[in-house]
């Protein structure tokens, strides 16, 4: 049995989706079950004090089948994301947190010197820290020193459904990672996660992929579908790239020859 | 008494638990976090926090979402 474990926890699912953005938390329940995830992540925001008649997202989660990853999306600064990551431990009773600290407004990039700051005290504090970052070898393998139970790269921006942006980034990062690589983020239809896991990413993090698609449920199949493929494709190990052509049936025994 | 609640000042009769306002306010302990005078409370001592004149109480649950916001 091929299983992703992250530090103490094995899943037999390489996708991990997100909750936002959905028309309906109907669609959002089908679409969660279509991928076929096991982990599920979610954002840490305030309560609505003066209109309690909104229903919490947790009444369309079943907890018991899905595990819960709670985010430190929007958050700009270290000192932020660590409030929000204490906050979500105690909301969601692990200690499991996918940190960001975003640096710009319009790209999302993260701040990864903010980023590597909150890593090394969230590890401190017991943490399991999965950081979102950027597709820099470097600053994975910082983070990966600081005692980050994964590596989260981008393929590209947040929601921009640009689909893996540098693959030899990826490639790289790859080859020196000694704990799970998870792209997250940019992926835009099947065929970008599928490349995800063929270039050997550990998982794949999705949203907006799935929650803005025309039809969610079905994009969610298809990429359930798209990262098992994906990974096969990986385990079986594909051929070399040949400039010519190499023909697959004998030339001996042709007719009239 | 006032306090700050999630940002904006909250009126209140007088000092009560946690559990006690979050009873006022019609809040499931169960469903959120707590943070009291930027402390994050474990949800065990909601009973014997006690908030008080100027403190700031946040109050927090899982929302949607998936990066960035």
């Amino acid at each position: 049995m091929d299983l992703l474990t992250i530090a103490d926890k094995t899943f037999t699912s390489r996708l991990i989706v997100g909750t936002g953005k959905y028309s309906s938390p109907a669609v959002m329940v089908r679409a969660h079950e279509a991928s076929g995830a096991e982990m599920i992540t979610v954002a840490v925001r305030r309560v609505n004090i003066t209109d309690r008649t909104k229903e919490s997202l947790l009444d369309y989660i079943d907890t018991s089948k899905y595990f819960l990853l709670p985010n430190t999306a929007g958050c700009y600064t270290a000192e932020e994301a660590v409030r929000t990551a204490r906050l979500g431990r105690e909301a969601g009773l692990s200690n499991w947190v996918k940190l960001e600290v975003i640096g710009d407004e319009r790209t999302l990039f993260p701040d990864n010197e903010q980023l590597l700051e909150a890593t090394r005290q969230l590890v401190r504090e017991g943490f399991v820290v999965l950081p979102y970052t950027t597709d820099d070898p470097v600053v994975c393998r910082k983070l990966e020193d600081a005692g980050a139970a994964a590596i989260m790269p981008l393929g590209a921006p947040i929601g921009s459904g640009l689909g893996i942006q540098n693959v030899n980034n990826l490639r790289i990062i790859r080859e020196f990672a000694r704990v799970p690589l998870i792209v997250d983020a940019g992926v835009g239809t099947a065929s970008d996660a599928a490349l995800a896991m063929e270039l050997g990413a550990d998982a794949v993090l999705m949203n907006t992929a799935i929650a803005g698609a025309q039809d969610p449920v079905a994009m969610a199949e298809a990429m359930n579908l798209a990262v098992r493929a994906g990974r096969f494709a990986f385990l079986a190990g594909r051929i070399d790239r040949r400039m010519y052509a190499n023909a697959s049936s004998p030339v001996a025994g042709l007719v009239g020859r | 008494m006032r306090i700050t609640l999630n940002g904006e000042p909250h009126d209140l009769a007088g000092p009560l638990s946690v559990t006690a306002l979050l009873g006022q306010l019609q809040i499931d302990p169960r469903r959120v976090a707590v943070e009291h005078n930027r402390i994050v409370l474990k949800r065990g001592s909601f009973d014997a926090t006690l908030v008080a004149e100027g403190d700031e109480v946040e109050i927090v649950n899982f929302v949607g979402g998936g990066d960035g916001n």
